[in-house]
């Protein structure tokens, strides 16, 4: 057994969430610039440039990236060596998002359903716990805004659609948002599970690099599929017509029913920022 | 690229052309979702509006906090089809444009050539740098509405495109 303080924890997502609010992940902003680089000219050319500029600006500045510095979306992976010592875990996560959305003067963006009532300091966070093997803690940390989360879809699918399904719901999804979600976007895809395990299945696609693809190589084979027909769309960055309406698509899997073929697309905008650490 | 002082000045916004780049200074005023639902319960009550809604524009934006010594956060535009159903009311009641992102109805279309008046698109996710050019921010409404608060702004150079002209023309 290890104990580990959930102070410990605390900290480490206050740095985690400190530092995502500035800053894109490398493979994010590696995509960006190939997408600058590789598109013709026009509206999307500017708006691609335009956004290379704004990361170095958040940078220099420490100003966010984008002010919609999201909902608090984390995922543990916690060893089942792992002995928590202190107060409740989901207490120190928000406590860790509160402090940081404070002293990085991020937009606070939570609220209540109903009543539209602003909690005012960002939380409650989006918490997932898994049990592992082992004794350590994987955080991770991705803050979600909400413009390209408004695009996401959940479809439960016949079996008898199979892969043409998925793909023609995977592309149709980022057709219908069109220019709204702030493409180029990043697609996280879900396929297979149940219908709550298949949506988080897509969010959890959205913590893998830009560019990376499933281990499984008729997976990858969708992912790459999906992309190629998705910038064939021709809606081009910010919805100005070009060549690149996602910078890549990535599924995760999980064994079905006989009877269906769940699959949900959860769209990411272009500013992925995603912190992965381990405790 | 053609630079542009805000709000615009009568006939300004009829020569503009959808797909045109523009640099945007002057004086424009942030609403979002809860702050459009205010002014259009406002409007539905005939209760007077807290600012002046003839020929302003309105930028679809909700800033993050300023950090000390500078003039704004964060401020790039949101998703504009949110406030399709609020933008005719305003339009029809005087409002100059608006600046936000992405595509917005055919009934906004409309109202926009109806009225003579514009929609800048701003890039999306671009809120360092817009909150970069703002020089000067002050909340004239809703103040407890928080960062979906009415801000009037000072802006310089300000890049966007010109998304819907009022002939009828469009970036999408």
């Amino acid at each position: 057994m290890r104990k580990i303080d959930v102070k410990i924890i605390e900290d480490k997502i206050y740095e985690m969430a400190s530092h995502a609010g500035l800053n894109l992940t490398p493979s994010c902003l590696a995509a960006l610039k190939n997408a600058e680089k590789s598109e013709s000219g026009g509206a999307a050319k500017f708006a691609l440039s335009t956004i290379l500029e704004n990361a170095d600006i958040a940078r220099e500045k420490l100003m966010p990236v984008c002010q919609d510095t999201g909902m608090a979306v984390v995922i543990m992976e916690i060893g089942q060596q792992v002995y928590l010592d202190g107060k409740p875990l989901r207490e120190a996560v928000n406590d860790g998002v509160r402090r940081a959305y404070r002293d990085g003067y991020f937009r606070k963006s939570v609220c209540d359903p109903i009543t539209r009532q602003n909690t005012a300091d960002n939380t409650p966070a989006v918490l997932h716990t898994e049990i592992v093997e082992g004794d350590k803690i994987n955080i991770t940390f991705l803050p979600k805004g909400f413009g390209s989360e408004n695009m996401s879809k959940l479809y439960m699918l016949k079996p008898a659609q199979g892969v043409e399904g998925i793909i023609s719901a995977i592309v149709d999804t980022v057709k219908t948002a069109g220019s709204r979600p702030c493409p180029p976007v990043y697609v996280g895809v879900g396929i297979g599970g149940s219908f709550d395990t298949c949506a988080f299945l897509a969010k959890k696609a959205l913590y893998r690099d830009v560019g990376s693809h499933n281990g499984r190589e008729d997976i990858a084979e969708i992912e790459r599929e999906a992309l190629r027909r998705i910038n064939a769309l021709g809606i081009g960055c910010q919805g100005f017509h070009g060549d690149v309406t996602a910078l890549g698509v990535s599924c995760e899997w999980a064994h079905t029913h006989i009877a269906g073929l769940p699959v949900a697309v959860n769209i990411q905008c272009h500013c992925v920022r995603c912190e992965k650490e381990t405790v | 690229m053609k630079k542009l002082t805000l709000p615009l000045k009568n006939g300004e916004a009829a020569e503009l052309c959808a797909g045109e780049n523009v640099l945007l200074s002057g004086v424009i005023l942030t609403a979002r979702d809860c702050a459009h639902k205010r002014l259009t319960e406002l409007i539905q009550k005939g209760e007077k509006l807290p600012f002046e809604l003839k020929n302003a524009i309105i930028y679809y934006a909700g800033p993050c906090p300023a950090r000390p010594g500078l003039a704004s956060g964060s401020c790039g535009p949101t998703t504009s089809a949110r406030m399709d159903s609020f933008a005719p009311i305003l339009l029809d009641l005087g409002l100059g444009g608006m600046i936000g992102k992405g595509e917005m109805s055919d009934e906004v279309r409309a109202a926009i050539c109806k009225n003579g008046a514009v929609y800048f698109a701003a890039v999306g996710g671009a809120g360092a740098l817009y909150g970069n050019a703002i020089k000067k921010s002050e909340c004239i409404a809703f103040p407890d509405l928080l960062s979906e608060a009415v801000y009037r702004l000072e802006i310089e150079n300000f890049p966007a495109v010109v998304a819907y002209d009022c002939r009828g023309g469009s970036i999408y």
